[in-house]
């Protein structure tokens, strides 16, 4: 029982970093019909602008930190929506596809040649300590985690629910058109979408590395988690992405504990298939119009 | 579609002649393009004629390569073994077709994506059967009629007549009325429907036969690298595959094949580049994608469109100037 | 294979609500041998819904449809169209990628044959010529080999109907077939549908909003309102109707 606990409170805790990703994934579908095949390499690439900070520059770790944010905003955010995919949205879904998957290539083998091959140790932000709570070990790593995810992601929720730019950008993704008759300057929203996705995968970063170690290889499975838990939750909700997310979390250490270790990765796979069969809206999403 | 014919005698031509002034490696790459382009013509019917995205070509890759290793290593000859991968593939095909008759898109991209992944894993776990990570080996090239393909040469020419055979079966399929209804399904499904078009039935089948491809290339995949393991038929494989299609321009015929020789060779030439090739590569298909979506054969008919177009309003403007 | 009654199809008790909402509620009415019914209605009123319950486009709630006298619950479109149903939809469906041609002989291909026939037989399925009648009737043949998405509104209009008569269905139902098409396509398209009526003996049924279009073509109307038919009849006495008139102009 005490293991199980453990096995709940480290998934959850991944499991809302992969949540981080997966709202970022989910927004920048929402609102421009873009899939991000790299986002696993937004999430792996901002720990490295911070080890460049640290380490390449000798800066501490706030002032690399607020580095690694502007590099992120203007290189992931900015750049990667005028450069990538403005130029190819109004030719399908497809080049799309292709063009993000060569850009997580770049970015991968970016950081193995020009900066190392090898896992990078990199500073927690939270305590290592571990407390025991009932009998199971309980990182305190793991619950700062948790939190900090969480209150990013209502914070988040709050933010397009109570603000007026934050409503703005909510009717930009439902009804483009309509948004614009309204007024809404459609363009900056979908600038802040990106801008936005660009933050969250900072923020996973920065939380994921201390566990995984910083690494070029790392965004390839983060990124396939990070779509599957936007599936699965509901693809048009953030709320969708977060229980997603967690969900996937979850599973993932409990599959890999109790039913097998080598097929870890498959569990994920399998839920995936059978949510997209059963209820492709997800869990908690709401049905979108199918078009022909 | 008459320069079509006449640059594609050239190039059989060229391919016939090509192996005799190459050295060993260079007939490895030629005929690793011939494998790849089975494959990637195979998704081209799924993706490019029919319209059903597919991220999965690389684990029927896989499925045919492992079911022909694992057959001639128990002493079958190599057309046992081909035989059953492309009926595998096929069958596997068709079962993997059933998600797209709910979903499309990018949901299918997933569901497709997903699959390609749980089959490596088996690749990698099983090893009573697969090997797991150290591969399989110690399977000859076959041999017909007393001739062993183990001179690369004559593999390769063994590799092009299938190529040859396998193109002409695609080229009647896409030729056909199922060609036709295809297309249909990729262009408006509904509207297909209502006119009679079984679109199930075409969905599933688009899917078996594009896998059937992916196995039996495959299946030559085997005996051409003589050595295989489950990291050649990752996601990148699929993703690679899909690369070829889409670059050189999908649903058209030679696409997929130009797409291939594009991708087999691109890395060749940036190898002085060492560790930057794949960076270039990758920064390359980029720019490749943002300057022609439709891929290079699409490129094409645009630019000939354009210049036809150009032609005949002169004429136009010249018989209008006449008195 | 047609019933005694001559009914081509017969629609009873077709209901289907959307969330709550009555989009057709209890419709019945039948289609006779050789006729043209008019269906008609304010926006909104269930039209096209209908024909999707019909058509097997959408699962109807409650109620039956027969087409010869055959239940066809359950059937998809795909199988409708080959007992003799031919449709058009509201939204222009042609396949812009493909010729003329191709179009039409898409839409009579698979009618003939078999599976493997369509498969190891000729490329055109032996359509050609037939292909080529059809488009030459409907004044099409300067464009048999341009991509149907480079034609006009009102030729792919055209084009989209030739194609629903292309395997010489016994009922032809027709969505808004005049929508959009400039004036002379619609004289055009009036006299071709009328042709295969006196001549062909072809039975459709029209959904559509030109009043013009509808009195001139139909011999029976169906008034269809919220979801309900409201009025049956000869245009004559659909004109003079007053709770036809009250549909379209009252709240």
């Amino acid at each position: 029982m005490a293991e199980f606990f453990q096995l709940l409170v480290s998934g959850l805790a991944t499991g809302s970093i992969y949540a981080l990703a997966a709202v970022g994934f989910t927004l920048l579908w929402q609102a421009s019909k873009v899939i991000n095949f790299a986002q696993g390499e937004f999430v792996m690439l901002p720990a490295f602008f911070i080890l460049i900070g640290t380490q390449v520059l000798g800066w501490n770790f706030i002032v690399a930190l607020l580095f690694a944010l502007i590099c992120t905003l203007v290189l992931l955010g900015y750049f990667f929506k005028r450069v990538i995919i403005d130029p190819m949205l109004p030719h399908g879904v497809l080049p799309i596809v292709i063009a993000t998957i060569a850009l997580g290539i770049v970015m991968r083998d970016s950081v193995k040649e020009f900066y190392s091959a090898e896992a990078q140790p990199f500073p927690a932000v939270f305590s290592e300590e571990t407390v025991s709570v009932f009998g199971a070990v309980i990182s305190v790593q793991d619950i700062a985690i948790l939190i900090t995810s969480l209150a990013a992601i209502t914070l988040l929720q709050v933010f397009l629910t109570r603000t007026r730019t934050g409503r703005c950008m909510q009717a930009t993704a439902q009804n483009r058109a309509v948004a614009e008759i309204l007024g809404v300057n459609v363009k900056r929203m979908i600038l802040y979408t990106f801008l936005i996705n660009a933050a969250l995968a900072l923020m996973a970063s920065v939380l994921i590395s201390p566990i995984y170690l910083a690494k070029f290889s790392n965004g390839q499975s983060i990124g396939l988690i990070a779509f599957i838990a936007a599936i699965v939750g509901g693809f048009n909700q953030v709320r969708g992405a977060l229980v997603g997310g967690l969900l996937i979390g979850v599973i993932d250490n409990l599959s890999a504990a109790y039913i097998s270790a080598e097929y870890r990765t498959a569990f994920p796979l399998i839920l995936l298939i059978i949510i997209i069969l059963v209820r492709p809206q997800g869990l908690l999403g709401t049905a979108e119009e199918r078009t022909v | 579609m008459r320069p079509m014919t006449i640059a594609g005698l050239a190039v059989l031509g060229l391919l016939i002649v090509l192996p005799f002034g190459l050295k060993g490696y260079g007939i490895y790459i030629l005929s690793l393009w011939i494998v790849y382009s089975i494959a990637a013509m195979g998704l081209n019917l799924t993706l490019g004629y029919a319209g059903q995205v597919s991220l999965a070509q690389a684990a029927f890759l896989g499925i045919g390569a492992y079911t022909t290793a694992l057959l001639m290593k128990a002493g079958y000859p190599f057309f046992v073994g081909f035989g059953l991968s492309a009926g595998i593939c096929f069958g596997v095909g068709l079962i993997l077709g059933y998600p797209a008759l709910r979903v499309q898109h990018h949901f299918l991209a997933f569901v497709t994506l997903g699959f390609n992944a749980l089959v490596w894993l088996v690749f990698r776990n099983e090893e009573w059967l697969t090997g797991g990570t150290y591969g399989l080996m110690g399977f000859s090239r076959p041999s017909f009629f007393g001739v062993s393909t183990n001179n690369p040469v004559v593999f390769y020419f063994f590799s092009l007549a299938l190529f040859l055979l396998l193109a002409f079966v695609l080229w009647w399929i896409v030729r056909s009325p199922w060609g036709r209804a295809f297309q249909a399904l990729r262009e408006n499904p509904i509207r297909a429907n209502s006119l009679g078009v079984d679109v199930r039935r075409m969905t599933l089948l688009a899917f078996a036969i594009g896998s059937a491809y992916g196995g039996m290339a495959g299946s030559l995949f085997a005996p051409l690298v003589e050595f295989i393991d489950p990291q050649s038929f990752m996601l990148d494989t699929s993703l690679m595959l899909l690369l070829m299609v889409i670059v050189g321009g999908s649903g058209h015929f030679f696409g997929p094949i130009l797409g291939a020789l594009l991708v087999i060779l691109l890395p060749e030439w940036l190898r002085f580049t060492e560790g930057l090739y794949l960076i270039i590569y990758a920064s390359l298909v980029i720019v490749l994608l943002a300057v022609c979506p439709s891929g290079l054969l699409g490129l094409y008919e645009r630019t000939a469109a354009a210049v036809r177009a150009r032609s005949s309003d002169r004429r136009e403007s010249a018989g209008g100037s006449a008195p | 294979m047609n019933s005694a009654s001559g009914n081509v199809l017969r629609v009873r008790g077709i209901s289907k609500s959307f969330g709550g909402v009555h989009a057709v509620n209890d419709v019945s009415f039948d289609v006779q041998e050789g006729e043209v019914l008019g269906l008609i209605g304010p926006n909104g009123s269930g039209k096209s819904t209908l024909f999707d319950c019909i058509l097997g486009q959408l699962t109807p709630d409650t109620g039956e449809v027969y087409v010869g006298g055959e239940a066809v619950a359950g059937k998809r479109p795909c199988d409708l169209n080959k007992l003799g149903i031919a449709r058009t939809f509201q939204m222009l469906q042609v396949f812009p990628e493909m010729t003329v041609l191709e179009n039409i002989i898409l839409a009579g291909q698979e009618h003939h044959g078999g599976m493997l026939s369509r498969l190891f037989g000729k490329r055109d399925a032996g359509l050609t010529e037939e292909a080529d009648e059809m488009i030459a009737f409907f004044r099409l043949s300067h464009l048999r080999d341009q991509r149907a998405g480079s034609l006009s509104y009102g030729q792919q209009k055209l084009l989209d109907v030739a194609m629903a008569f292309m395997a010489g269905p016994r009922l032809v139902m027709l969505d808004e077939p005049a929508g959009g098409v400039n004036l002379t396509m619609l004289e055009s398209l009036k006299e071709h549908l009328k042709v295969f009526n006196e001549e062909r003996g072809a039975t459709f049924v029209v959904i559509e909003h030109n009043m013009e279009f509808v009195m001139a073509l139909c011999s029976r109307i169906l008034v269809l309102s919220n979801g309900a038919i409201i009025a049956e009849g000869t245009p004559e006495e659909i004109r003079n109707d007053p709770d036809v008139i009250e549909a379209y102009l009252g709240a």
